[in-house]
This record gives structure tokens, C-alpha cells and sequence, in this order.
């Protein structure tokens, strides 16, 4: 058995091409390299839009009884924001990287359907136009409001004809359900991919633990986004054939709305943070000059992760007033989560102690990560406890809360994994010193907005207002919000700027800029169509060590 | 390195992954059930609070040889895969067929149901809470039976054309787990609204 990889230098074929050619080619795409690419840059896109959004909501807030925009074009703001970060930001860029990476790091050469994948990114491509053209198409009724309004939860009975006429929810609702369907069909191809393409030898105890976060957080997309499907489907009963699931004058209950919502949306945060860990899994090792510490531990913590997650999801509702069992019931389940991941970030600590840390840039995004995701778990601990929500429930304590989570956890591990991967994916690495500049931008804008974002909370501010009195304490605050988020935006336009500009004019990468040990970097940059020239096999779970190290292999270990 | 070595073996040790559509087909089963799951729940939760009638006590009745129908047919389509795998073509249609002819009486019995249910006694999707959960559960599924109509129907018109042989029996046999699903699916339906619900 010998582990061989063969490398191609891919000719440049782009060359005198039309560009009418070169699109129709990424438009009829069934290449998992190009999806992914595809999918990555139609979330930055995105990332960029509903940045915008942000940062108008955050001129409102500045000061107290700010004019900026009119309340009605707050609320879509914040709804558009919302919904934008999560469903066309959040779950099309990590499903971006998986797309990407997982066939690559198992060593097959495509997903097991690639027409299935294609289809998949043109639904959720197709959910991101149709949440936008609410802004030309969503004016039903005279004065009725184009785009959504009603908050990415979408509470019955905002969402009841009488409440939201016009079409404005009839785009959330649909864009919603079809991003919902391409989602579930990438899940269903990362699980076949994963199960039935890995190259010889690549048991499931030698997965890179990349591939194992991507498919349990798979799974749990087949379980956690087909309900808010279900929701979304009987909204539209509601809304189109008079029904009466979430009217409460017919004997319907918005209660169930809710649950049915949460029910999607608290594990919806670990089908985000999932992919986040697998980045880290991934950069850390690499950058300490270690294997990671205890794979079996956490590939066991990540299921715990997916199973417990899946019964938190009432701890968004203490505040409607359950009765004490559940109250208890739903405070124990969500303090649990604190010890699968407390044992991941011992894992990543364990894996960066008494190694030679590089710190490069994708390393200083997850070292952020590490300590940012902690203090978010924290003050995750503080909400889980029912008498704590109670209150600070619906406050910027919450928003600070999760915000930390998806920011300070989720992408700075994504910056981190785009400073990892870019060279793979364009063959030029960004550069070291802008991304330093990006990464310290960044911090300090993050800090800046989400550290004192807790404080207006604390005093009571609360969240999707669109203005607020002075004389509460809350405008000298409000406004160092609005300065950091500036600044996160500036850092963003770095961030932009790096990218394409090293695209052109990168240091060429090589193979593996970063002496890494996973498959994917035993190829070319980019990649040749066909990823291996012969399937590799592999003998442990770090096939590009036991190649450069044949006289000290890892499979002798493992 | 000691004196003991042990020898490679030459030849790879066989490497056999599971098929890849059937991998994809228990995914979408696992996906299709939360989705049921959720209208079931809804279905349950609004028992007994509808404001207005009709009741279901009042206007349901068990469709019991429908449901027959519908789970013998996976009975057929079980032995008309078994009989592809063997290369009994003949037999492999004929109960293919009987599938189809299974499913879509099914399917009539719904229709007749919904039709006496609307000009008999006034019920419809916006009548009251019952309504509602009626028509979404016992719709959903009857879409389900219905995509998975059209699926039979293709895979009858390829075995007509003679297409259809031993090499396609993964293909079906994906094919035949849906089937299985939506009348497993039925049985839960069945349970929750013409038993539990009354």
C-alpha cells in the first residue's frame, strides 16, 4: 500500500476565451470546486448587502430620536439584516467551503451528485433574488410596505393578512422555504458524498475533522430546517388559502409559530458554529505544528453538540410564560451545551500547548475566536437561566449576546478559514500584512461594538426599537456601537480589497503554502477539474505527513 | 524497528462503501419525517379546538379498504424489485403495474373522501382550525403519493420499452424505499386522524 499523490500543473485555459463562454460555463457548472466558489461569493455579496443594512440601522441608533430613516424602513432594515445574515450569508458561505473542501479532503472527485449540487446552489440563489425583489415586487396594496417587516422570527400574527398586506411576507416566506430546499439538498449530498466517496483507506476514524463537523451538522440539517419548511408551508396556507394555523381568532396559536421557529432556529446557531469549529479544527493543528488533540473526543462532543442542541429550543421563550417543569427542563438542556464545546476549546488549547505556533494571520482570527467564542458561551450560560431571561429576554443584551456568537465566533473563524483556503482555491495567497491590518480593524471594531453593546441591554434598551429618549444613559453608548460597527466596515472593505487584489497580484501559493497535512493540499492551485489524477489512498489522518515523513508515518501510531 | 516485521499485504483489502442513492433516499426519508412530524404536531395540538364545527367525530369516515389498497402495495412493490434482481422482467412489470393501479386507487379514495367532505358537509381548508389540519396533513401526504405516482408511472413507461432490467434494480429498489416511506407515513396519518383525533 503506498500513498501516492500526483500533482498536474493545470494549463491556463482561460485564455482568448469570450466571456459570454467563460459565464455560461459557471452558470452550467456541476464542478463542487466551482459551486463552492459560487456559493462563496454569492454570500460575500450578500455579506456585503446586509452589512449595509447594519450599518444604517446603526446610524439610526446613533443618537436618541434620530431621523435617519422612518420606523417602517428601520423595521425592514432589521428584518432584511436578519434574515439576509442567516439563510443567504451564514449557510450558503460554509456551505461554499464544505462544497469546496470535503470531496477534496476525502480524496473523491466530485460529490456524489453533482447536478443535485447545482441545483442546490441555484435554489438558494434563487431564495436570495426572490427576499430582494420584495423591494420592486412586495408593494401589493396601495401603502402597504414593500420589503418584510416582520423580524427574522416572523411572530403570528405580524405575519396575518390583516397585519402584513401587500406580498412583503409572501417574499420573506417563499425565499425562506426555497433557500430552505437547496439547503436541505446540499445536506443530502455532503452525507452521500461523505459516505459513499472516500478513497481507499479513508475509514471513518481517519476523517479530517473538517468533513466529520460538515456531516453532522448535515444531519442536523435534515432534522432542524425541514420544520421551519413545514412552518413556512402552513404560513402560506394561512396567508393564501385562509387557513387558521396561526390564527388566534379561529382558535390557532401563535405559541406554535414560535415553537416551530425556535424549533429550527437555536439549532440553526450549531449548524453555523459547527462548520466554524471545523475551520478551527483544521487551522489550528496546522499553525501549532501539531495534530490535533483528542480526534475521538471531539468528533463525540460534536455529536453531543447536534443531540442536545435539538432540545434547547424553548430557552428563546421563557419569557411567554411556560410552566416551571419546562422552564427547568429547557435551562438544564442549554447549560449542557456549555460541555461538549467547553471540551472542544480544551481540545484547541490542548492542540496550541508546547507547539510552535505560527501566528499567521488565519491563526490570529482563531485564536480571536477561541477567546471571543468563550465569553459569547458565557453570557449564553447567563441567558440560559430562565430567571436571568426573564430579564433581559428581547433586550441588546440578547443582541450583543448572539452577535458575539456569529461574529466574534463564526466569522472570525470564516476570515480565518479564508486566509487558509484562498491560496487553494486561486492559487495566490492574500496578503500577510493586510490581513494583520483586517484582523486588528476588525478586533478592535468587534470589540468596540459588541463588548459595550451588553451595557444599553443591561440598563434596559430594547432590541428593534427604532429610537429612544435621551436622558436614559444609552446615547454615549449607542454611539460607540455605531463607531465600531464603522470600523468593522472599514475592516471588511481591507478584507475586500485583499481579495481582489491578490487575485491578480498574489504571491503564487504552490501546493501547500502551509506544510498542512490534509489531501486537498497534495493538489494543485487551483485544483485540476478532476481534483486526483489517480485516487489516493491513505493510511492515517494526516496522508500529506506520512508522504513527507516516510520514515516516522503517523499510521504507525494510530 | 525490532527483527519482527510484519508483511504488507500485496493486494488492498477490499474497500466497499454503501451505495450512494440509497445513502441520499434515507436522507430525504429522515428530512420528509420532521417535516410530517411538524404537521402532525399541529394536527394533534389543534384537536377538539376548533371554534366552529364540523367536528371530525362528525363528518369522518375510516377509509379502511383504501388503506388496504395503499399498504399492499408495498407488498407488490417489494416482490416486483425482488423479481427484477432476478431478471423476471414479465413479473417485475405485471406487479409494477398492480403498484401503480394500488397507489392510484389510493388516491381516488382521497379524492372521493375530500369531495364528500366539501359538498356534504361544507368542509373546506378555511372552514375552521379542523379544516386546516385536515386538508395540510392529509394533503401533504397525498402530494407525496402523487410524486410518487408519477415515479412509478416513468419507471412502468422505461418497462414497457423494454429499458427496464436487472442493471436498473438498485435504481428501483431506491425507488421502492420512497414508496415504502409514504405508506409507512400513512399509517402514522391514519393513527392521528381517523383514531386519535375522533
Amino acid at each position: 500500500m503506498s500513498t501516492q499523490v500526483i500533482a498536474i500543473e493545470t494549463a491556463q485555459q482561460n485564455v482568448g476565451k469570450p466571456w459570454t463562454e467563460t459565464v455560461h460555463e459557471w452558470v452550467t457548472t456541476v464542478d463542487h470546486k466551482r459551486l463552492g466558489v459560487l456559493y462563496i461569493v454569492y454570500a460575500l455579496f450578500y455579506l456585503v448587502v446586509a452589512g449595509i443594512e447594519a450599518l444604517i440601522i446603526r446610524i439610526q441608533l446613533m443618537h436618541a430620536h434620530n431621523n435617519f430613516v422612518s420606523p417602517e424602513v428601520f423595521n425592514r432594515m432589521f428584518t432584511m439584516h436578519g434574515s439576509t445574515m442567516i439563510f443567504f450569508v451564514g449557510i450558503p458561505v460554509l456551505f461554499g467551503f464544505a462544497n469546496y473542501l470535503i470531496p477534496l479532503m476525502i480524496g473523491a472527485r466530485d460529490m456524489a451528485f453533482p447536478r443535485l449540487n447545482a441545483f442546490s446552489f441555484w435554489l438558494t440563489a434563487l431564495g436570495g433574488f426572490l427576499l430582494y425583489f420584495s423591494f420592486l415586487g412586495g408593494n401589493g396594496l396601495y401603502g402597504a410596505g414593500n420589503a418584510p417587516d416582520v423580524s427574522w422570527w416572523a411572530y403570528a400574527p405580524l405575519t396575518a393578512k390583516a397585519f402584513s398586506p401587500g406580498h412583503s411576507s409572501d417574499y420573506w416566506t417563499i425565499a425562506i422555504l426555497v433557500a430552505g430546499f437547496g439547503t436541505i439538498g446540499a445536506s443530502i449530498n455532503i452525507i452521500a458524498t461523505v459516505l459513499s466517496m472516500r478513497c481507499p483507506g479513508m475509514r471513518l476514524g481517519r476523517m479530517p475533522l473538517l468533513v466529520w463537523l460538515n456531516v453532522v451538522m448535515s444531519g442536523m440539517v435534515l432534522i432542524v430546517v425541514t420544520p421551519l419548511s413545514a412552518a413556512q408551508l402552513m404560513l402560506l396556507v394561512d396567508r393564501y388559502l385562509g387557513g387558521h394555523f396561526f390564527d388566534t381568532q379561529a382558535g390557532g396559536s401563535a405559541t406554535l409559530w414560535m415553537h416551530f421557529f425556535w424549533i429550527f432556529g437555536h439549532p440553526e446557531v450549531y449548524v453555523l458554529v459547527l462548520p466554524a469549529f471545523a475551520f478551527i479544527s483544521e487551522i489550528v493543528p496546522v499553525f501549532s505544528r501539531k495534530p490535533i488533540f483528542g480526534y475521538p473526543v471531539m468528533v463525540a462532543a460534536t455529536i453531543f453538540i447536534a443531540f442536545v442542541s435539538m432540545s434547547v429550543w424553548a430557552h428563546h421563550m421563557f419569557t411567554i410564560g411556560m410552566n416551571s417543569y419546562a422552564n427547568s427542563f429547557f435551562t438544564i438542556t442549554s447549560m449542557c451545551v456549555g460541555i461538549p464545546t467547553g471540551i472542544k476549546i480544551f481540545n484547541w488549547l490542548g492542540t496550541m500547548w508546547g507547539g510552535r505556533i505560527q501566528f499567521k494571520t488565519p491563526m490570529l482570527f482563531c485564536i480571536g475566536f477561541l477567546f471571543q467564542f468563550l465569553i459569547a458561551g458565557l453570557t449564553g450560560i447567563m441567558l440560559a437561566s430562565s430567571p436571568f431571561d426573564w430579564q433581559l429576554s428581547y433586550s441588546y443584551f440578547v443582541v450583543a449576546h448572539f452577535h458575539y456568537v456569529i461574529v466574534g465566533g463564526i466569522l472570525f473563524a470564516l476570515f480565518g478559514a479564508f486566509y487558509y483556503w484562498y491560496p487553494k482555491i486561486t492559487g495566490r495567497m492574500l496578503s500577510e500584512s493586510l490581513g494583520k491590518l483586517h484582523f486588528w480593524l476588525f478586533f478592535i471594531g468587534f470589540h468596540l461594538t459588541f463588548d459595550v453593546m451588553h451595557i444599553p441591554g443591561i440598563l434596559g434598551m430594547p432590541r428593534r426599537i427604532y429610537t429612544y429618549e435621551p436622558q436614559r444613559g444609552w446615547d454615549t453608548l449607542n454611539l460607540i456601537v455605531t463607531i465600531g460597527a464603522f470600523i468593522q466596515a472599514i475592516a471588511i472593505l481591507v478584507f475586500v480589497w485583499d481579495l481582489v487584489v491578490s487575485y491578480f497580484k498574489g504571491a503564487k501559493a504552490g501546493n501547500d503554502p502551509w506544510d498542512a497535512w490534509t489531501l486537498e493540499w497534495s493538489v494543485s492551485s487551483p485544483p485540476p477539474a478532476y481534483n486526483f489524477a489517480s485516487v489516493p489512498t491513505v493510511a492515517s489522518r494526516r496522508p500529506l505527513w506520512d508522504l513527507k515523513h516516510p520514515e516516522d508515518p503517523d499510521s504507525r501510531y494510530e | 524497528m525490532s527483527a519482527l516485521t510484519i508483511p504488507i499485504p500485496e493486494i488492498a483489502p477490499p474497500w466497499t462503501l454503501p451505495d450512494r442513492g440509497k445513502v441520499a433516499m434515507a436522507c430525504l426519508i429522515i428530512a420528509e419525517s420532521a417535516i410530517f412530524t411538524i404537521f402532525v404536531v399541529a394536527y394533534l395540538f389543534y384537536v377538539g379546538k376548533s371554534l366552529t364545527g364540523p367536528q371530525p367525530s362528525d363528518v369522518l369516515e375510516t377509509p379502511i379498504f383504501y388503506t388496504i389498497c395503499l399498504l399492499s402495495s408495498s407488498i407488490t412493490i417489494h416482490l416486483a424489485g425482488k423479481f427484477l434482481e432476478r431478471g423476471k422482467q414479465t413479473a417485475f412489470l405485471g406487479l409494477w403495474c398492480l403498484t401503480f393501479v394500488l397507489g392510484a386507487m389510493f388516491l381516488f379514495g382521497t379524492g372521493q373522501e375530500w369531495h364528500r367532505l366539501i359538498y356534504e358537509h361544507g368542509l373546506t381548508i378555511s372552514t375552521n382550525l379542523f379544516g386546516t389540519a385536515y386538508y395540510s396533513l392529509v394533503g401533504l401526504h397525498a402530494f407525496h403519493v402523487t410524486v410518487g405516482l408519477l415515479m412509478l408511472a416513468i419507471v412502468l413507461i422505461f418497462g414497457l420499452a423494454g429499458r427496464v432490467g436487472v442493471e436498473q434494480a438498485g435504481r428501483v429498489g431506491v425507488l421502492s424505499m420512497y414508496w415504502h416511506f409514504v405508506d409507512v407515513v400513512w399509517v402514522v396519518v391514519f393513527s392521528v386522524v381517523y383514531i386519535l383525533g375522533r
